[in-house]
C-alpha cells in the first residue's frame, strides 16, 4: 500500500494566514481595520497542515481510494464536497473513493476547526492540487511501465490508459517503490471542464445513515471498556464542597467513584449503572456569591454597559444627534443554545504512557493540544480518531469532557466512556449570548442619509480556547459578537457600527452563525422600517443603497433572484398573506430570503420561504440546498421558539420541549435558488442563518400593525 | 483461595433480585438478558446488546432519537423498563428492513433526507409505525403523529420523504 505523504504532497501551498501572523509588524489600528475586512469576507482562515506524519490518500488493492479527511462530517456533507473536489483531479469516481476521518496518528491534521463555513473554501485549491499531483505521479510513473511516452497517456476512472492499452492506479502502485514529483506543477481544470464538480450527487455518507451504521462518539466504544457520569457543577458560581461517596459506592455495578481536583465521577460496569450510582453520590454545593438571575443578565448586556469598540465609522454621525425626525429602533434577542442532536460522548483509553481518543469535535487539534496540557500526556501520544458528529453548531470546540474521559481511564486501568447526559448540554456547554441593539438612522429624499448600529453583546469568540487570550485587548470587539453586525449599504454614507463588549459571569461562545442570526435580525428589520417611512418597495430600496462593486452586485443579483421565485411584491397573495424579505452577506456569500406567513389561532405561521444564494463555486448544488433548507429550519426554529433563562444560577429550561424547538408541523415548504457567481467556492452553512429572522419579521409586520422587536416571536400574540 | 470473583457477584446479584433474566424477540430472534429490571431498554439495546443504531437524545422520552417498535408500535425507548419488554417483540433500526431497506429507509434515500443522521433513526421508526396505522397520511396527520426533533433542519425533506414511502408501500 503506497502512502503519499505530506512532505510529497505540500510541495505548493501556502502558510496560514492566521491572526497571530500579522501581530508583531502591524500596529493596532491597522491590524483591527485588517481583521474587520477580512472577518467580514470570510478570509481569515487558510488551510496548511503543520505535523508529520500524514498522509490524505492510500490506494487499495481493489483501485478505491481512501481519503482521510481532515474536516469532520457533522452533518453538513462535508465528506462528499471533498470527495467531488478530489474525484475531479485524481480522474476517479466519486464512488471509488471512501472518505473517512483523519486519526492524528495517521493522516493530516487539521490545523483549524470545522466550523465557520469555510471547510470547502479553505480546503479547495490545496486538495485539487494534491489531487492533481498525486494524477500526475501516477501517469508519469505508468510511462516506464506501459512504455508509452506521457503525452500519450490519459487519466480516466482510475485508470492511466494509452495506446489501447491501461492499468489501474491500483496495478501502477503495486509496482511501485519509488515515486518523484512531476517536474511541473500540475494545471488545475478550468471550471468549464469540470465533470464531477457541481453534480447534484447523493452524500457519500447517505445510505449508511439510512441504514444507522456511522459511529458517533456516543457510539464509541472499547472493548471491556467502563462507563462513566461525570457530576457537573449544578448551577453557575457552585463550588464543590465534602464529597460523601459511600452509597454510590456500594451501587450495582460501581467500579469506582472517582474524586478529581475538578471534577467528579461514577464509573461503572454500564451506563445504567453509572447513571443510577450518580443520584445516590451526596456532594455539598456552596454559592460564595448570590445565585445569579436573569434580572442581572437583562442588566449586564445593555447598550451603554461594558466596554465600548467602534468597529465600523465612516462619514459624519453629527444629523443623528441631534435631527427629532430621526427613526430609533431597539431589538433584543435571548440566551440560547446547540441543543445538537447528539449530547457529547468520549470513549478513551490510556495505556503505557499513550491514548487513544474516539470522539466527536470540531477541533482535534485543539481537542488533543487541551488533554497533553491537562494530563501532560505529549501531543504525539495522543491518538484523537473524531467520529461522526450528530450535529456541531459550534457546540463541539469545547470539549473538556475528552480530558476527563483520559483521566478517567488513567485512575481505573480500563477504557472509559463519558457521556454528557441532555441537562448539562444546557447547564455545563456553552451558551448563545443574549443581545440589545440599537439602531438609529435619518432619511432624506427617501434615502438614508445616515445610520448607526449599536450592539450589545456576551462574548462570543473571547473566552474561547481558539482565541489568543489577548485578543480583547487588540481588538476589543468580539468578532463572533458583531458578525453580520455591519451594514452592507455601502451606498449609505455616513455609517457607524459601535460594540459594548458586556462580560456575563457564565460561559457564552460559538453558535452556528455566531452574531449573524441576531444582527441580521435588528438591520434587516429596522432597513424595512426605513422602507415604509421612506414609501418605497423594500426590494428597490435595499438595492438603492448597496454599492454597485463586485461583493454589491452579488447581494443585488441574490435579491432580485428571490424576488423572480417568490413574486414578492408582484404575486396577488391569498387573503391574509403576506411576505417579508431580508437579506445577508456572510463569509462573502449573499443570501436573501422571503417568508410568506398567516396568522393562524393567535400565532404566526409561516407558510413558504424562499432562498436565492451565491455561495461561488458549487461542489454540490443539492448540498447547498440541504445546508439552506437546514440553516432556514435553525433559524426558524430560534427566532420562533427558543428561549433560555437564567433561575438561580441554573439555565432553565434545561430538556426538549420544554426548551421549544420548530417540529416537522412548524417547517414551511422551502424552495433554494442558487447563483454560482465566480470560480472559487465560499462558505454556505451560516450565511442563510441570516435573513430568515426579520423575514418573518418583516412579512408580520406588512400582515399586521406589530413590528417585532424580540425574540422569539412566540411572545407575541394576534388577533 | 480460588473463589471467581465475578460468578461470586452474579450469584450475589441474583440472590438479592438486583438483576433479571428476562427474554424477548429482538429483530426477529429470540434474545436473552441478565440486567437490572429497571433498565431502560435504550440502555439494554445499546450498551448490553451493542446496537448503536439507537440513539440516546434526552433520556425523557421527549425527542424521539431512540423510537424502537415494541409489538409493532411505536415507543420511545430511553422511558421503558426492559421488563416491560419480556416476552414481546422489539424492532430496532437494525431490523426495520429485514435485511432489506424498508419502504421508508428508501424514501429517505430517494429524497436525501439525512444531514448529521443522528435523529434518523428515530424519525424512520416512527415513521414506519405512522405508515402502518395511516398508509396514506396527509400533511396534517404528519404534523400530529411526528413529533420527534432534529435540530440539522432535515424536516422539510422528510415531509417528502414520508409522502414517498406512502407511495413505495402502496406500490409493493
Amino acid at each position: 500500500m503506497w502512502k503519499a505523504t505530506r512532505r510529497n504532497f505540500l510541495i505548493k501551498t501556502g502558510a496560514g494566514l492566521g491572526l497571530a501572523l500579522g501581530l508583531g509588524w502591524v500596529g493596532k489600528k491597522a491590524i483591527r481595520g485588517f481583521f474587520v475586512e477580512q472577518a467580514d469576507k470570510g478570509a481569515l482562515v487558510q488551510f496548511s497542515t503543520d505535523t508529520e506524519p500524514q498522509y490524505w490518500f492510500e490506494v487499495q488493492k481493489d483501485n478505491t481510494v481512501l481519503f482521510h479527511s481532515p474536516k469532520i462530517e457533522m452533518g453538513q456533507g462535508v465528506f462528499s464536497a471533498l470527495a467531488q473536489i478530489v474525484a475531479e483531479e485524481l480522474e476517479i469516481s466519486v464512488n471509488q473513493i471512501k472518505v473517512v476521518h483523519s486519526a492524528t496518528s495517521h493522516g493530516p491534521i487539521d490545523p483549524n476547526t470545522t466550523g465557520g463555513s469555510d471547510s470547502i473554501s479553505s480546503t479547495f485549491s490545496q486538495l485539487s492540487m494534491l489531487a492533481a499531483l498525486m494524477r500526475e505521479m501516477l501517469r508519469e510513473r505508468a510511462v516506464a511501465l506501459l512504455e508509452i511516452p506521457l503525452s500519450g497517456l490519459s487519466a480516466q476512472n482510475g485508470h492511466v490508459i494509452g495506446q489501447g492499452k491501461k492499468l489501474s492506479y491500483a496495478q501502477i502502485v503495486a509496482q511501485t517503490s519509488e515515486w518523484s514529483l512531476p517536474a511541473t506543477e500540475p494545471t488545475l481544470k478550468k471550471p468549464e471542464k469540470y465533470q464531477v464538480i457541481g453534480k447534484p450527487l447523493p452524500r457519500v455518507d447517505l445510505e449508511a445513515k439510512v441504514k444507522a451504521e456511522p459511529i458517533f462518539g456516543i457510539d464509541a466504544t472499547f472493548p471491556d471498556m467502563a462507563y462513566a457520569v461525570v457530576v457537573r457543577s449544578p448551577y453557575f458560581g457552585a463550588v464543590r464542597g465534602i464529597v460523601n461517596a459511600q452509597e454510590a459506592s456500594k451501587s450495582l455495578g460501581v467500579i469506582k467513584v472517582v474524586e478529581q481536583p475538578d471534577f467528579v465521577a461514577v464509573v461503572a460496569k454500564s451506563r445504567y449503572e453509572a447513571l443510577m450510582a450518580k443520584e445516590k453520590l451526596q456532594i455539598e454545593w456552596t454559592s460564595p456569591t448570590p445565585l445569579l438571575q436573569q434580572k442581572e443578565v437583562n442588566e449586564i448586556v445593555q447598550i451603554g454597559k461594558g466596554d465600548l469598540t467602534v468597529v465600523q465609522e465612516n462619514g459624519d454621525l453629527t444629523c443623528l444627534e441631534e435631527g427629532e425626525d430621526n427613526i430609533k429602533l431597539e431589538f433584543h434577542t435571548p440566551l440560547g443554545t446547540h441543543a445538537q442532536m447528539e449530547p457529547n460522548g468520549v470513549a478513551a483509553y490510556y495505556k503505557d504512557g499513550k491514548v487513544v481518543v474516539k470522539m466527536s469535535t470540531q477541533s482535534v487539534k485543539n481537542t488533543r493540544n487541551e488533554i497533553a496540557e491537562a494530563t501532560g500526556i505529549r501531543a504525539e501520544d495522543i491518538d484523537i480518531h473524531p467520529t461522526f458528529m450528530g450535529g456541531g453548531f459550534g457546540r463541539r470546540l469545547y470539549t473538556p469532557h475528552a480530558y476527563e474521559a483520559v483521566v478517567l481511564s488513567q485512575e481505573i486501568g480500563l477504557s472509559v466512556h463519558v457521556l454528557f447526559e441532555r441537562e448539562q448540554e444546557f447547564q455545563n456547554g456553552y451558551l448563545r449570548p443574549p443581545t440589545h441593539h440599537k439602531l438609529s438612522a435619518k432619511l432624506n429624499n427617501g434615502k438614508i442619509e445616515a445610520i448607526e448600529h449599536q450592539i450589545a453583546s456576551g462574548d462570543v469568540a473571547f473566552g474561547s480556547s481558539l482565541v489568543p487570550s489577548f485578543a480583547p485587548t487588540v481588538l476589543g470587539a468580539d468578532f463572533g459578537a458583531w458578525r453580520g453586525g455591519l451594514f452592507h449599504y455601502e451606498n449609505i454614507q455616513n455609517n457607524s457600527v459601535k460594540y459594548w463588549r458586556c462580560q456575563l459571569p457564565f460561559f457564552t461562545s460559538w453558535w452556528r452563525g455566531l452574531g449573524l442570526m441576531a444582527n441580521s435580525f435588528a438591520i434587516e428589520s429596522f432597513i424595512d422600517e426605513l422602507a415604509k417611512k421612506a414609501k418605497q418597495d423594500p426590494i428597490s430600496f435595499r438595492i438603492a443603497h448597496i454599492k454597485q462593486d463586485e461583493r454589491g452586485k452579488r447581494l443585488i443579483g441574490v435579491l432580485k433572484e428571490v424576488q423572480k421565485i417568490s413574486g414578492f411584491g408582484q404575486k396577488v397573495l391569498s387573503e391574509g398573506h403576506a411576505m417579508g424579505v431580508a437579506c445577508a452577506t456572510d463569509v462573502n456569500t449573499p443570501v436573501a430570503q422571503v417568508a410568506e406567513v398567516k396568522i393562524e389561532n393567535g400565532a404566526i405561521k409561516v407558510l413558504k420561504v424562499y432562498c436565492a444564494i451565491d455561495p461561488g463555486l458549487v461542489i454540490n448544488p443539492d448540498g447547498v440546498k440541504a445546508q439552506c433548507e437546514g440553516a432556514i429550519s435553525m433559524g426558524l426554529s430560534a427566532s420562533m421558539f427558543e428561549e433560555l433563562n437564567i433561575e438561580d444560577g441554573k439555565v432553565m429550561p434545561n430538556q426538549y420541549l420544554q426548551y421549544q424547538m420548530a417540529q416537522i408541523r412548524d417547517i414551511p415548504d422551502i424552495e433554494v435558488s442558487i447563483l454560482s457567481s465566480g470560480d472559487t467556492p465560499r462558505g454556505v452553512g451560516e450565511p442563510p442563518m441570516g435573513p430568515i429572522a426579520p423575514a418573518i419579521a418583516n412579512a408580520v409586520a406588512s400582515l399586521t400593525s406589530t413590528r417585532m422587536t424580540k425574540i422569539p416571536f412566540k411572545q407575541y400574540q394576534f388577533s | 483461595m480460588n473463589l471467581n470473583l465475578v460468578t461470586c457477584y452474579s450469584v450475589l446479584l441474583k440472590i438479592n433480585k438486583l438483576t433479571m433474566l428476562l427474554k424477548f424477540d429482538l429483530n426477529g430472534k429470540s434474545q436473552s438478558v441478565d440486567v437490572p429490571e429497571d433498565m431502560p431498554l435504550l440502555w439494554v439495546l445499546r450498551d448490553t446488546l451493542q446496537l448503536k443504531g439507537t440513539k440516546f437524545g434526552c433520556g425523557k422520552g421527549l425527542c424521539g432519537a431512540c423510537t424502537v417498535h415494541l409489538d409493532g408500535n411505536a415507543i420511545r425507548s430511553c422511558s421503558i423498563p426492559v421488563s416491560q419488554v419480556q416476552n414481546k417483540k422489539v424492532v430496532t433500526i437494525e431490523g426495520l428492513g429485514q435485511g432489506q431497506l424498508h419502504a421508508v429507509q428508501q424514501a429517505w434515500i430517494e429524497e436525501g433526507v439525512p444531514q448529521c443522521g443522528y435523529c434518523q433513526p428515530g424519525f424512520m421508526m416512527a415513521t414506519a409505525d405512522l405508515l402502518q396505522r395511516i398508509p396514506n397520511p396527509t400533511d396534517a396527520d404528519i404534523d400530529d403523529n411526528i413529533t420527534n426533533i432534529c435540530r440539522c433542519g432535515t424536516y422539510y425533506r422528510m415531509r417528502k420523504a414520508i409522502h414517498k414511502a406512502a407511495q413505495l408501500n402502496q406500490k409493493a
